[in-house]
Formats: structure tokens, sequence, C-alpha cells
């Protein structure tokens, strides 16, 4: 048997009644039956089916599995919006030191004063990065930052009497946007796209005007999904602004601007920060990651609570760190305790080991090697038939367009995307943003070199090439992995989500 | 590279941006420094909490020091698991996609319930989740909430439903529990969903089907928070009436981190798999019949359905629900049934125990599992610091949360806290409080007021 056929068998089958891993201490107490410590009829009558299995045997299920995923550390990851740089093991390390690691969260501030320190540090930092003056750590990814920045709109509007409806994103936002808005209460209100890649001006004022008064927010990402600035902004924030609402960064993209521009400078109001994308945390297969927030003075009031604040010392003690939770108009908790404590460790060891100047040249690396990508995939028969969406400078990422391959070849993105695969590629981000059709969305990162942007670019051209001849060996693709193009359609219309035992 | 593109500088690519919006200096940050560097500055800050490795812990309230197997590190630290995105691509990603199934089926196996997501971010964030399903589940908007759900829980729940537009209502505890006849007086045809926890935060196992029958009586879900550790010994809430049971899953195989990363777990009814939040792995086949995973039901998640998602949720904690993965096949079926047990047993001695010592009461007597409540004669916040100059952290000042409970102790029992390291937070407590009574004349018979930290 081959080791990809047998690593199909999950744990559950690999149980065998009676086989054990662990090894418990004693007791050390009397064995008192437990239905006279808990009344029987809250007692389970039978354990959870769980798997019988000896440790080695569990070492080498997990190490076969591992070798059916792709991954960062083995090659190129050019998902868009993603952020797939390298994480640093010494992250690891020193997320790992047990004054970190087995710290409990309701620890006295007192005994945890590295550790608030630590947060506070990170907090000033990301202040600074992102040119907002207060920052919370809390949201535990983008995702629930865009919640909280939601919250914190409107709390920021009740204050003032108001109760506003609606929230403006451009319609290449990222899908979390509009999903956050309408767990916020909000409407979700579509603002066009313009043909430089921008804000379409006309269709923002139109939006606007409807009912200025009813404008709680726009969410923006910029450089935006198509990996483009939008020149406007200035005027977008002003707009904004001028209507009384609040205006959003969605931070999914701040690894093209780290230390050249800064969303505060720009107008906004709320950003989130996904440390799991700029700041090194590694993503995990799927988290964790987390979200803090950096807030303008006018938003700072409401912030959730509780806040990691340095404080003077009575008596004349010297300066200490604290947990505040006397903050009456916060929003509230979003979540228990503190935040993702093992992600700030790992993404404040990150911003002290590149400091101001590392920051900013890992932008700049990030715009210079996507550019160069770019400038590869015009060339050749990419260039042919994979036409970049809107043909100007990009900044960390930018968007093709699959739509001419399709027609000429034949060929869908999702074809180009499989067919990747079987040259060991992690494909880019595909159908998204949505307003290009057939996208395919490249983001390289400053942490791959030279070299494997250009085996990226010769395997796009092999592919095409090999379909110019023969559109089929790519339609059929892949050949290579560890199974092949799943039934998806299957595993919704007939869902089966556990093992029956 | 740049002649490639055709530029002569990086700044020509920066040109895009207007040149105001340009921070044309430095940032006010500190140089980069050496690796060696920044790990002693971060050794350094470490060097200032005291951990579980410095401090006995009898501290819970919700995420507690067990013993994390070596396994699970040395597993979670694999690149393969460690360093992929959202398994977007399946063909690529059926290491993590099973590893998901695996979860999926523990979790279901756990709550008794059939349906399991992947994870989501953490305990009380999910209990806020459930209350956004039961409002698309029932098209109701109230919540009656027991004053047993974890603080945090209550407070998060709150906060979301600022958002949602939902109306709290919160029924008291009586003897530890949750007063059944405050909660059938508060669910009405307008309740959305029943929110218990048990064991509660006090500790207490509560009577959830009992409870659960005003939920049952007027349409509304019954959601059960619970602790997956105990579920070794205790009736799952699938087997109590449960729509959906979820809570914290740092106990399974995930460190204390100062409060995170750890994972929610969020299980349900074969009736809400459509409403679920959060990624699930369905198992199908590849087109040459071949067994694979894969996301499935994703036209409920935001990537594809936008303001129509049942959710926000993007980034969770694929890797945290790996490590509760893989410590609960360590465990394995007999494994986890001792572990609860041991648990069981030891905070019976503890309990016992404790509350013999002068100056200290039980705060109630109903059935508890791994956490129990006591009262003290002595300030609370007084009593822990006499016993951290002792190196043991003796448990959670309830005045945090319930000012009810000013003079309240909570206490929580892992298999890591020995026999011996029980006798001795009994001789800590006990010397502390006659130590406190001692210097400040407090009457043994008044109960101390305040004592919030």
């Amino acid at each position: 048997m081959n080791v990809q056929d047998e690593a199909v068998l999950t744990i559950y089958e690999r149980s065998k009644p009676g086989r054990r891993a662990a090894t418990l201490p004693a007791a050390e107490v009397p064995e008192t039956p437990l239905e006279k410590l808990i009344p029987a009829e809250l007692l389970r009558a039978k354990p959870p089916r769980l798997p019988e299995v000896s440790e080695p045997e569990i070492v080498r299920h997990y190490n076969r599995l591992s070798r059916r995923n792709f991954d960062l550390d083995t090659g190129f990851y050019p998902l868009g919006s993603c952020t797939m740089k390298h994480n640093p093991r010494l992250n690891e390390r020193v997320a790992a030191l047990s004054g970190h690691a087995r710290l409990h969260p309701a620890q006295d501030p007192r005994r945890a004063q590295g550790a608030l320190e630590l947060m506070w540090l990170l907090q000033e930092s990301l202040a600074e990065i992102c040119g907002l003056p207060h920052v919370s750590l809390q949201p535990s990814a983008g995702s629930h930052g865009e919640l909280a920045g939601l919250l914190l709109t409107r709390a920021f509007h009740a204050d003032r009497g108001e109760e506003r409806t609606k929230v403006l994103a451009p319609d290449t936002s990222h899908g979390t946007n509009p999903a956050s808005v309408t767990m916020a209460g909000y409407e979700a209100v579509k603002v066009a796209t313009n043909e430089r890649g921008g804000v379409e001006m006309d269709d923002l004022r139109a939006k606007i005007a409807e009912d200025p008064d009813q404008v709680a927010c726009l969410m923006l990402t910029n450089p935006n999904t198509l990996g483009l600035f939008d020149e406007n902004i200035a005027e977008i924030a002003a707009l904004i602004h001028d209507a009384g609402g609040t205006l959003y960064y969605d931070g999914a993209n701040l690894n093209a601007v780290m230390g050249h521009s800064r969303p505060g400078d720009m107008g906004f109001d709320i950003v989130h920060v996904n440390l799991h994308k700029s700041f090194s945390q590694p993503h995990g297969g799927g988290g964790p990651g987390a979200g803090p927030i950096a807030v303008s003075e006018r938003i700072e009031p409401f912030l959730p609570k509780p806040q990691v604040v340095r404080r003077e010392g009575a008596n004349g003690g010297g300066l200490f760190f604290d947990l505040d939770f006397d903050r009456p108009r916060s929003i509230g908790r979003l979540r228990g305790f503190q935040g993702n404590f093992g992600v700030f460790v790992r993404s404040y060891a990150y911003i002290l080991s590149l400091g101001a100047d590392g920051l900013a040249e890992a932008s700049e690396t990030a715009v210079l090697n996507a550019n160069y990508l770019k400038a590869r995939l015009a060339q050749g028969l990419a260039g042919k038939h994979l036409p970049v969406a809107f043909d100007r400078h990009c900044m960390h990422e930018f968007v093709l367009s699959g739509k001419p391959m399709k027609k000429e070849l034949g060929l869908t993105t999702l074809d180009l995307a499989k067919r990747l695969l079987d040259f060991g590629f992690h494909p880019p981000t595909v159908y998204f943003p949505l307003l290009v059709e057939e996208a395919l969305m490249i983001e390289p990162t400053e942490t791959e070199a030279k070299e494997s942007l250009d085996a990226f670019a010769d395997a796009v051209e092999r592919i095409l090439a090999e379909a110019e001849e023969d559109p089929e060996k790519a339609k059929q693709a892949p050949y290579t992995t560890p199974v092949r193009r799943l039934d998806e359609v299957k595993a919704t219309r007939k869902p089966v989500v556990r093992q029956p035992l | 590279m740049l002649a490639a593109i055709g530029v002569e500088s990086t700044e020509e690519l920066f040109a895009q941006v207007p040149e105001p919006l340009r921070l044309g200096r430095p940032l006010a940050l500190p140089e980069g420094m050496s690796e060696a560097e920044v790990f002693e500055r971060l050794a350094a800050l470490a060097a200032r909490n005291e951990d579980a490795e410095r401090q006995v812990c009898f501290v819970g309230a919700g995420m507690y020091d067990h013993y994390v197997p070596a396994i699970v590190d040395a597993i979670t630290q694999r690149s393969e698991f460690l360093t992929p995105y959202t398994p977007y691509q399946p063909e690529i990603s059926q290491g993590g996609l099973q590893v998901m199934f695996e979860f999926q089926t523990a979790m279901s196996e756990l709550t008794g319930l059939p349906v399991s997501n992947a994870g989501l971010y953490e305990g009380p964030s999910s209990v806020a989740s459930a209350g956004y399903l039961a409002m698309a589940a029932t098209g109701r908007r109230r919540f009656v909430v027991s004053r047993g759900l974890h603080p945090h829980s209550r407070e998060t729940l709150a906060t979301y439903s600022v958002g949602y537009g939902a109306e709290l209502v919160e029924v008291g505890l009586a003897g530890g529990e949750t007063d059944a006849e405050a909660l059938a007086a508060a669910v009405d045809g307008e309740t959305a969903a029943v929110f218990l926890q048990s064991p509660n935060f006090l500790g207490a196992v509560e009577q959830v089907e009992a409870l659960g029958a005003a939920a049952k009586e007027h349409g509304a879900l019954l959601v059960v928070a619970t602790d997956p550790m105990t579920l070794g010994v205790l009736k799952p809430p699938g087997e109590q009436g449960a729509d959906v049971a979820l809570g914290e899953g740092q106990p399974l195989g995930n460190r204390l981190d100062f409060g995170g990363p750890s994972f929610g777990f969020f299980c349900a009814t074969e009736e809400q798999i459509r409403r679920m939040p959060g990624r699930i792995a369905g198992e199908t086949d590849d087109v040459d019949g071949r067994r694979g995973f894969v996301l499935a039901l994703q036209t409920r998640e935001q990537h594809i359905r936008r303001e129509k998602a049942t959710h926000n949720i993007c980034t969770a904690q694929a890797l945290n629900a790996l490590a509760a993965m893989v410590h609960l096949a360590w465990l394995g079926r007999e494994g986890f049934r001792e572990l609860g047990e041991l648990l069981v047993r030891r905070t019976a001695y503890a309990r016992e125990r404790l509350a013999a010592v002068e100056g200290v009461e039980l705060l109630h007597e109903a059935p508890v599992a791994r956490e129990f409540a006591l009262r003290l004669a002595a300030p609370v916040d007084r009593v822990l610091e006499r016993c951290a100059e002792r190196g043991i952290a003796a448990g959670y000042p309830l005045g945090r949360d319930f000012e009810e409970y000013g003079d309240g102790l909570l206490v929580a029992i892992t298999e890591r806290r020995s026999r011996r390291e029980i006798d001795d937070l009994a001789e800590a407590l006990s010397a502390a409080i006659a130590a406190e009574t001692g210097e400040f004349g407090v009457d043994m018979t008044q109960k101390s007021p305040g004592g919030v930290l």
C-alpha cells in the first residue's frame, strides 16, 4: 500500500480497542464513585467515542497528513490579499517561553507586567505605523476588527444622538466587509470602481447624496484589492466626513505602505491590522490571527474594554501597566480576556527585528516584487492571454484577467490554478475581486527572491504554451497532488461533516 | 528588476501615493535588531510575568493550566500545519481539511450534537455567534441569559447584540445554580434563545434539561456553553436538549498564552447546519473516486455570500483546533474519561479540604466537576496577595465580576494540581486568613464586602 492511499484513513479508522497513548497522574485522593459526587442523571452513560491509538500511531498519522498539505515553508504562495510572507522561527521560540505560554489571563496585572508592557509597546508601534493615536488589541482577526469598527461607528453616532443605517464599500471590497456590515445591523451599499481601478467618484457622490444623514461609514482598502492606491483618497475622506460618517480602513493590504504612507494621514478614523498578514504570525492553515484596531481621537472613548494602559504609580511609584475597565462609553467586550496574546508576542518580535527601516524596506520590496512579477507576466503568452486588469504600476499585488485565455484557449482561471499545482506552486487568489472577469490576484510579498518570481512566471508560460497545443491537459489538472479535483457540489448538497462511528 | 519594470527606482512605483500622503520620514520606531537581541528583549519581558511555572496555579475562570503533551507541540510546529493559508485549494490541503473533519467528529462526540464547525475565535465570541444564529433561526430578538454564563460571554453577547438589535434579559442564581423559576418566568414567545453554562461560572453542574424545558415550550433555542474537559464524565449538552453547544476550547491542547490564541467550538443540531458560522470540512470524492475533503457549505460564508453570509468570520483558529485534536487522540477514549474522573475526584477532595479551613466556607453546595466557589472571612485581595507571596495563585476573585460575591474565591483544579499542592493551598489560605483577621480584627462571622482588585 502506498503512503497516499494509506493516509486517507482517519484517526478513528485507525482506532483499536484498548490502545492508548496517555498516562495520567495517579488520583492521590479517595476513588469515590462519581455518582456519590455528582447526581447520576447529570453523568454521561457512555464516554465519547474518541480514537484508541498509541503515540507512535498518532505521530505517524499526523505526519502523513501533514505531507498532504502544501505550505509556505515549502513553496511560493502568491495568494492575493493574504500576504503569505515568511514566518520567522524566532517568533515561535519567544512565544513559547513559559513567561508567555503559561501566563494565566486572569493573573493580577501587577504580576503580569512584562505581558502588559509588551501589549502596550505593540499598541504604540501599531499606532505609529497606522498614524492613529489609540489602539485596541482585542479583535481576534480582521473580520472581528471590522465588526469592532462598525460597532464603534454605531456608538460614535449614537453618542451624538444619531442613528444612521448605511455603510458604503466599493465593489472591490473583501467579502468580510459587507458580511460585517450586516452583522453590525447596517445596510451594505456598493460603490462602483472607475476605469483607473479606484473609487468611481461620481457614484460615491451619488450614493452619499441619496441620503447623507444615513451614511454611517465608508469601508475602504487602500491600496485596494486591485493592488492600486486610490489617488482620490483625500477627497473621498472629505466627502464622507462632510456627510458625518466615519472612514474605515481594511488593513489587509497594509503590507504595501508600512513606513511610506499611513491610513491616519489619509483621513481614516478606524483601521484594522491583520497581524497574521503584515506582521508575520503564521497562518496555521486558517488561523490563529489577530486584528487589532487603531482609531482617531473622536473614536477613542468607545474602544472595547479592557484597554492596556500605562499609569503613573501612586505616591511617586514608577510607571506601571494596567488593564483599564473604567471606560463608561466603551462598546464593551468583543471576546474573553485580553486578546490573542501569543500572536502579539510574535508580531512584536517581528517589529523589533525589522525596526523602522526594515518595515519600510519590507513594503518597498513587496511593491518591487509585485511590479517585477507583473512585468514578467506582461511578456510572452501570459501577456497575450492574461492581461493585467488595470494597466498601471501596482502596489503589493495585482490582478490579471483570464478572460482572453478562456476565449482563446478554452482555459478558465480555475484550470490554470489547478495546473499550477502540478508545477509545485500555490495558485493566486482566483475569481476575486468580482469585477474582473476570470480574475487572478497575485501577491508575491517581500520575502520571495527574484528566482521564485521568475520560476512562477516561467511555469505560467509553460502552462499556456501547453494549452495552445492541448488545452485538455490543464482542464483535467491537477495530476500530481494527493487527490485530484474534488466534488464540492456533493459535499454541500449532502454534507458529511463528521465520521459515522 | 527595475529595468524589467521600466523604472529607475522604487520611488517611481510609489508615485501613485499622492505627495501629501507620503510619510516623508522614518517611522518613530527603533532601528531593527539582531535575532539574539530580540530574543533577549522578549525573554526579559517574559521574566517579569509570574506564570504557572513560577506559581502554583489554581486560577481557572474559563482557561486552565492543563498539561499539554509534547506531541502537540511537535505536530503543531510542523511547517506543513503551521504555515499554509485557509484550505481554499483542497487538492493540496488534504492534511488540514482531514484534521478539521476529525476535529468536527471529536467535538460532535463530546457535545452529543451531530454537527460541528472547524472552530471559531474563542469562547465568549462563540456565544455571541450563537445569538446571531438564534435570531436567524427564530426571527426573534430577545435572549434570556443565565447569570451563571461566564461574565465575558455575557458582556460579549451584549456588545454584539447592540449591532444586530437584540435585547438581553438576565436570570439570577440561587444556591449557585440558575434560578429555575425566574428562568421559566423570563422566557416568552419573543425569546430567540436561552443561554446556560454548565458547569457554570461558579463551577456548578446545572440541571440543563430541566432548565431548558422553558425554551422548548416557547420555541426558543437552547444554547449551552460548556467546558470540554468535563465531557468525559458529564452528560453532554446534546443529550439534554441543547440546540447549540459551544465553549472555550483552551483546555484541549492549548496553552494559557495570557488568554489566546485558543479556539471556540460550536456544535448544533442538523436543523441549524446551514446557519452555522465558520468553516466546515466535508467528505467527498475526487474525479478518480478517491476519498477527499473540502470546505463544505461555503455558500454560508462571507467570501461567497458577502452581505448575505451567516457570519463574517474568515481567519479563525485552525492550528488551535489541530492542537485540540492531537490532545484528544493522545488522551483517547479511556484517557479522556479517566482525566474527567480525576478532575472530579481531586476537585471533591480540594473542596472538602478547603472548606474545612477556618474562615472558609462553600459559596454554594451544588455539584461541581473541576472548579468551585468559596467565601472567605478576610478580604479576598489581601488573602490572594499573601498566598502569592508563598508562590500560590489561589484562585479567581469573584468580586471582579460579581458585586454580590465580593468575598468569593473561585478555585480550579487540573491534573497538574497534586494533592500536596492542594494541601499547601489549604495551609496558605488558613495562614492568610488568620493573619488578616488577626491583623485587622475582622469579625469571623462577618463577610467582607468588596474585595475587588
